[in-house]
């Protein structure tokens, strides 16, 4: 099935990219063709199986409920420009 | 020096007749002479001499590790204090990390000496190392070709003689495939023996890291150095025994090695197919018993992984959104075009798609036909190898089903990559160990892979026949022109 215009670029919306009007084609022949191949998936009677996300099946490991990380925050802080008095700065949301 | 045995090396640093310092100016001046294989992202030239000397100062204390004062390099995708780690994307090209990854605080407390950064397809998304910001890794066996990826630069780093042992990471083969070819021996353990802790992620139920070497012995010696249980990863193995070494000499008389019947197919380059058959017989020679093997879906791991890795790596990659780290776009109006554009700007064009591909399997109304039937028919792949492992011991295949493409040849289709990882996706998808050996040289002069599957935890089994089988064969002691040529040049 292929995708058109209108769902590529709802899916762009949804993973926060921008798609350039101009290379919407060759996107959509490209993803067909990612999906064509993915679609071979049908192939296989899943019927009755269990999914399974995880090689491990695992289980939450817990731990001693005691501080064992020391306070870095000028650190994490330091990694972006958009800063001041020890918060992050991005456009205003709510005016 | 530089092309001899991890062994080799670690005796003379400690008769004296080499300093780790003498060793790491070799590596650097090596890695200048190989600027353009393209290999490192960055080379740490102060910082490798400083661990030098602290190495030698260990050595002269008598330490008799044979890692102390070895020369390494660690993929980008491992954060390292203090040094650029760009996972080889352009959002990450100013992003210096205030923490070492596991992974290298575990070599550098071995005192082993890391040289640089090496070159990676962006995020780890790629099988040639040709979607890097920072251009692509040529293959040193003919630089008109890819190294394979997304582990290319590591591979390339060993490969070109620059240093004896490398980190790698392997999501869907990206250690197994470029060490096909380049003609190295690259190991992926089983998924949680090694931390993923300060490893960028891409799809974390996938995510591995590995070890490339020139020989099965070095990489066991490597793989122990890395491996163990850290409290910072949820899925780290709690008790594992971390002894690769003491079943390298073991004969692997009445061993069954499975061939999966599925892997010898109209897929695989017909040269190829022979090379791993006379490998195979070779370990007959040895005393293995060689049997056939059925495993029904490995077809279908493709389309499985193609949707399952890409649905984890668009949650993954979420977090880059140009706030908290990494570069933000110049232009943006409100916090919407921030992030958009941020994104836009800063991702490569395989990684757009593989978010793309993720987010349309997770999406509302499509969740079930993609995502959840994925995971089914995961299942199903892991049980057709519990079912092939009550057969046999091991199991032997191709690594890749081509030799190394040339550049630029398969990059610009995403299905033709894709498909090249049709033995190797299906082992992260189960989380089994599984290693590439050199295992002979196809009529165009360039390498070719066989891999080795041990079931779980069995990593010691898998290097004991790649050990055998280097023993009485010499496949991994031909090495690239450019590895002893001043200038690098090519076959």
């Amino acid at each position: 099935m292929a995708l058109s215009p209108e769902q590529i670029h709802k899916i762009a919306h949804l993973a926060k990219l921008s798609i350039d009007e101009g290379s919407i084609a060759e996107i959509s022949s490209q993803l067909d063709n990612i999906m064509t191949l993915i679609d071979h998936m049908e192939q296989a009677d899943t019927e009755g199986v269990e999914p399974l996300s995880h090689p491990q099946d695992p289980v939450l490991r817990l731990r001693e409920d005691k501080v064992t990380d020391t306070d870095r925050r000028d650190d994490f802080m330091r990694l972006t420009s958009h800063s001041e008095d020890g918060l992050y700065l991005v456009p205003r949301v709510i005016e | 020096m530089l092309d001899k045995s991890l062994t080799q090396i670690s005796k003379a640093l400690r008769d004296g007749s080499l300093s780790s310092a003498e060793l790491t100016r070799m590596a650097l001046d090596k890695a200048a002479d190989n600027a353009h294989l393209n290999a490192f992202i960055s080379l740490n030239e102060e910082q490798a001499l400083a661990d030098a000397a602290k190495a030698d100062a260990a050595i002269a204390d008598g330490n008799n590790d044979p890692l102390c004062g070895i020369v390494t390099a660690h993929k980008d995708i491992f954060c390292t204090k203090d040094i650029l780690t760009s996972c080889g994307s352009k959002i990450l090209s100013n992003f210096i990390s205030p923490y070492d990854a596991t992974v290298v605080a575990k070599t550098a407390a071995r005192n082993m000496v890391s040289i640089g950064k090496t070159n990676m397809d962006e995020f780890a998304m790629g099988s040639t190392t040709e979607s890097s910001f920072y251009g692509p890794t040529l293959n040193p066996w003919n630089t008109e070709h890819v190294p394979g990826g997304s582990s290319g630069g590591a591979a390339v780093a060993v490969s070109a003689g620059i240093v004896p042992v490398s980190t790698g990471t392997d999501t869907g083969g990206s250690v197994r495939q470029p060490a096909a070819l380049c003609g190295l021996s690259g190991i992926k353990p089983t998924y949680g023996r090694v931390s993923r802790w300060g490893m960028v992620a891409f799809a974390s139920s996938f995510d591995q890291a590995g070890v490339f070497g020139r020989s099965a012995e070095d990489t066991a010696i490597m793989l122990e150095a890395i491996c163990g249980f850290d409290p910072k990863d949820s899925t780290s193995i709690e008790d594992q025994n971390i002894d690769f070494r003491s079943e390298l000499n073991q004969d692997i008389k009445g061993l069954r090695i499975g061939l999966p019947k599925q892997y010898f197919n109209q897929d695989l380059d017909s040269g190829i197919g022979e090379i791993v058959h006379q490998a195979a017989d070779d370990l007959k020679k040895l005393g293995a018993e060689l049997v056939e093997i059925d495993l029904p879906n490995s077809d279908l791991g493709i389309p499985c992984y193609y949707v399952l890795a890409p649905a984890e790596a668009s949650s993954n990659l979420s977090r880059f959104d140009g706030v908290r780290y990494g570069v933000r776009a110049e232009n943006y109006d409100d916090l919407e075009s921030l992030y958009v554009n941020t994104r836009t700007e800063g991702f490569g064009e395989e990684v757009k798609r593989r978010i793309m591909v993720g987010t349309y399997a997770l999406s509302s109304g499509y969740y079930d036909a993609y995502y959840i039937k994925a995971q089914k028919l995961r299942r199903l792949i892991v049980n057709d190898f519990h079912t092939a492992f009550e057969q046999c011991d091991l199991i032997l295949g191709p690594t890749t089903p081509h030799t190394a493409p040339k550049l630029g040849a398969v990059n610009h289709d995403p299905v033709s990559m894709y498909l090249e990882d049709i033995y190797t996706v299906t082992l992260n998808l189960a989380g089994l160990p599984g290693m590439s050996i050199p295992a002979g040289i196809a009529k165009n002069g360039l390498p070719v892979g066989m891999q080795l599957i041990g079931n779980y935890m069995q990593e010691s089994r898998i290097l004991n026949v790649a050990h055998q089988f280097q023993q009485a064969t010499d496949w991994h002691t031909l090495k690239p022109a450019s590895h002893t040529a001043k200038n690098g040049g090519a076959t």
